[in-house]
């Protein structure tokens, strides 16, 4: 045989060997794979095709960063701050408005006279802003580039926590990866719980510790008599035996005085008459030193721990409470206290999230999928070789075992790329069976031309295969350019669909040129035939 | 041999480019009429909304599960499929959705069924949109389809005459507009896998498209005396086997993919199936005849060398070597 044909065989044993190993434990199981590797000195791949979650059942969800909250956490934040600062400073403001959607501040001042000197104090203290207007009211902007950070951090922060609480829920292979601007994917795979999960998952989880302001009446309080430095939260209490609602009213103090950002764990315990769950925290050291020095000098006062703007209990501070360890306490179920605990430790949103999009797809449904995908592209692939077997007998054959290389092409890249099998990636397989046989049949229509014409077996072959060659390689081209742009542009099942479809044009491109030429060379050198099985 | 087409046939395809155009704009205003008086059925993904894939243990009417649910203010105004032939597997679809963490669809659904059929019912599967990213899919989906008829406009004018592309993107949008119209009159909805499918009838279709056009180009330039009308009868008829093959080995799987691959499957499967036919269809008596609405020789003489001729005689000088 000659150097290049000696050449194609090895090239093309070496493509079978590499991507039949990688397909392999997709076929006989991982657990057959692993002992098979391990017979031949674990130099074997072992793992198997990666299903996507309308395969195998499981969660995905599409989550929404709120991020224009976060941005209006900040301008709180510095309205307060501010509000300090001109109090400080003998400047009476009326109304400090922080406004999330333009990102301004307006301090209204009750004497205009004051402008410049509260302008002065902005320069000075609030260098991440802007003076819009010096009029009444002052208007003040977050400057651009702090907006976008704010934005930027508050999605970057979010996936972390989010990828926490994933991690401490207990699912096999979950995913949390940014999606845009302010989208978060989440997929969980064979999830039971979902709804639980979801809960778990968007809860903010941002708690505080308020004082309660006992010297404001929560009725006067109630009918607008509200000090600018106090706020009104409520504490919903239901029923546990009617199950009724009941929202009672409380004033504390704006500023928290520790947040959840201090919490360095939390855990569930059991205690109070009825051996209820609640849930324990632990502070960091500045945590700790603050609530000790805290309830030491208000000691007879109320405590109010706030998750979420809502009150869990306001339990009076007995004494000085040292070692920075807290309690919530509430009416809490096991699973509850559980996901409460759980949130807590694994931190607090920096903005709230919502659902954009949700898809629960069950383990028997995935299976049902499998089991007609299946079923329709062995139905496919089996009309498509006993056809090509009809009509091109041997050379029909060839193409066929061509089109089997493809498929196991597809699946090795597919496991070695770590990329994920849908159901309509399953079609886009099976598709590909059907076009991958296309090349084979440009190529042997040619040649049975060429045969025609007079050609010799020889040169009918060599010509076939190059006249062909050009029109496969445009055509593949044309296809793999739309294959491409559905995986850029596509989502979840599409993308799947996208790449097992360029990747089996461009295996084809192998498969039914190099593969089918080499066997055809070897054929031809070694016994010279005078007629084709074509 | 088995034969599908008679080896040397000579078939006139350009002579019925009249009657094959009054078909195509026949079908495509059927379709497209139907489309537009019906207005186009959105698949959740496109609009939002939420749709619940019930199980039950025993066959149950449509009707059934339709008053269990009707008095809800979530489902009063909800479709209701029918999944398969046992009665009992269902979508129901409303265009509600929620974008709270807390409180779901489905957990509204339970109860109602709970009420009616105890416990003999199993969600299998939630699918649930929001407006919003709704909204983003649709441009996506768009975009997408704008982004490769222009790739592919600009490889056809790249590996061929200005005129081929011409011809070649004709045939595809007559393709997408026949798949559209019948995915409309068919009363499939349109979801991402059907843009998918879409996409791969483009892609399909200049397949096809191409494997002909190369071989009117070849028939062009080794016979210059030839009139355009006889090399692209030729060019058609020459590869007809090949066109009719493909076809036939792709239609075997989608179809099978039609009959067996289950719901999940059937819009995008139909949509494959159209496309193929018209795909073929339009390779042959479209795209080619269009090539004669231009004026002068369907490739310029002047224009003979280019890198890939040069490329095809180094193959040819090649295999001569080789071969002699």
């Amino acid at each position: 045989m000659k150097t290049s044909t000696w050449a194609k065989l090895i090239i093309v044993f070496s493509v079978v060997a590499i991507f039949g190993a990688y397909t392999l434990p997709t076929i006989v199981g991982k657990k057959n794979a692993k002992y098979i590797s391990e017979l031949l000195g674990g130099i074997l791949p072992t793992d198997t095709i990666n299903l996507g979650l309308d395969l195998k059942g499981g969660m995905h969800l599409v989550l929404g960063v709120e991020t224009d909250k976060a941005v209006f956490a900040v301008l709180s934040r510095a309205a307060n701050n501010l509000q300090q600062q001109l109090l400080n400073a003998k400047i009476a403001a009326d109304k400090v408005i922080p406004s999330g959607k333009d990102a301004t501040i307006k301090i209204y001042l009750v004497d205009p006279k004051d402008t410049d000197k509260a302008v002065n104090i902005i320069m000075d203290n609030f260098p991440n802003y802007k003076i819009v207007s010096q009029g009444q009211p002052i208007v003040i902007k977050l400057k651009e580039q702090i907006v976008e950070k704010i934005k930027k951090q508050a999605v970057e922060q979010a996936i972390n926590v989010i990828r926490n609480r994933v991690n401490q829920f207990g699912v096999t292979e979950p995913t949390v990866v940014r999606a845009g601007e302010n989208h978060i994917v989440v997929d969980l795979p064979g999830i039971k719980n979902a709804n639980r999960a979801v809960k778990l998952l968007g809860e903010t989880a941002r708690l505080e510790l308020h004082l309660v302001d006992d010297s404001v009446s929560v009725a006067d309080a109630l009918n607008g008599n509200l000090p600018p430095d106090d706020e009104i939260l409520y504490e919903i209490k239901r029923d546990p035996t009617t199950g009724e609602i009941t929202k009672v009213p409380f004033v504390v103090k704006k500023e928290p005085i520790i947040t959840g950002d201090m919490i360095t764990n939390a855990h569930v315990m059991f205690g109070g008459p009825l051996n209820q769950p609640y849930v324990a925290f632990e502070l960091n050291s500045e945590g700790a030193k603050i609530f000790a020095d805290f309830t030491a000098t208000h000691i007879g006062k109320r405590l109010a721990i706030v998750l979420d703007n809502v009150i869990y209990s306001a339990p009076v501070i007995q004494s000085r409470i040292g070692g920075g360890r807290g309690e919530i306490t509430g009416n809490f179920t096991l699973e509850e206290a559980h996901d409460l605990a759980l949130v807590l430790r694994s931190g607090s949103l920096p903005a709230p999230v919502k659902i954009l999009q949700k898809v629960t797809i069950g383990p028997s449904l995935g299976k049902i999928s499998i089991d007609k995908g299946k079923k329709a592209m062995i139905f496919g692939s089996l009309a498509v070789i006993l056809f090509m077997i009809f009509y091109y007998r041997l050379s029909g054959l060839l193409a066929d075992f061509a089109m089997a290389l493809n498929i196991v092409i597809i699946f090795g890249t597919m496991v070695m790329l770590h990329a994920t099998l849908t159901l309509p990636g399953l079609a886009g397989i099976a598709l590909t069976v059907g076009m991958a046989v296309d090349a084979n049949v440009l190529i042997y229509e040619r040649i049975r031309e060429e045969l025609l014409i007079g050609r010799s077996v020889h040169d009918a072959v060599n010509t076939g295969y190059a006249r062909a060659f050009i029109t496969i390689l445009d055509a593949n081209i044309t296809t793999l350019i739309v294959a491409l742009i559905l995986y850029q542009f596509g989502s979840g099942p599409v993308k799947g669909f996208g790449i097992t479809m360029a990747i089996g044009l461009l295996a084809n491109i192998f498969t039914a040129v190099t593969f089918t030429k080499t066997v055809f060379d070897i054929v031809l050198e070694k016994f010279r035939p005078q007629r084709l099985s074509i | 041999m088995v034969q599908i087409v008679k080896p040397g046939i000579l078939i006139d395809f350009v002579s019925k480019f009249k009657l094959a155009v009054s078909i195509s704009i026949i079908l495509i205003v059927v379709g497209i009429g139907h489309l537009i008086i019906k207005g186009p059925k959105l698949g959740i993904e496109f609009k939002g909304g939420t749709s619940i894939q019930v199980e039950f243990d025993k066959p149950i009417k449509v009707t059934q599960l339709r008053n269990a649910i009707k008095d809800s203010r979530i489902f009063s105004d909800s479709r209701i499929q029918n999944i398969g032939s046992s009665n009992k597997r269902f979508i129901i679809y409303t265009k509600v959705s929620t974008s709270s963490t807390t409180k779901s669809i489905e957990d509204a659904l339970k109860p109602l069924l709970k009420s009616k059929f105890g416990d003999t019912f199993k969600i299998l599967e939630v699918d649930m949109v929001g407006p919003k990213i709704g909204k983003e899919f649709r441009d996506k989906g768009i975009i997408a389809i704008v982004l490769s008829l222009i790739a592919i406009l600009i490889y056809i004018s790249l590996r061929f005459q200005y005129r081929f592309a011409f011809g070649a993107i004709l045939a595809l949008i007559h393709d997408v507009l026949i798949t559209v119209g019948f995915l409309s009159l068919f009363g499939y909805e349109f979801t991402l896998d059907v843009v998918a499918a879409i996409l791969t009838i483009v892609g399909y279709s200049v397949n096809d498209t191409i494997v002909i056009f190369d071989r009117i180009r070849e028939k062009v330039r080794s016979n210059r005396k030839l009139s355009n009308v006889e090399a692209i009868n030729q060019g058609i008829s020459e590869t007809l086997s090949r066109t009719v093959l493909t076809a036939g080995t792709t239609l075997f799987v989608v179809l099978a993919l039609f009959l067996f691959g289950g719901h999940a499957l059937k819009g995008m499967s139909f949509a494959l199936l159209v496309g193929i036919i018209s795909g073929t269809y339009s390779s042959i008596f479209i795209a080619s005849p269009v090539l004669l609405l231009f004026k002068g020789q369907l490739i310029p003489e002047k224009k003979e060398v280019d890198s890939t001729d040069r490329f095809k005689q180094q193959i040819e000088f090649d295999i001569k070597q080789r071969g002699g």
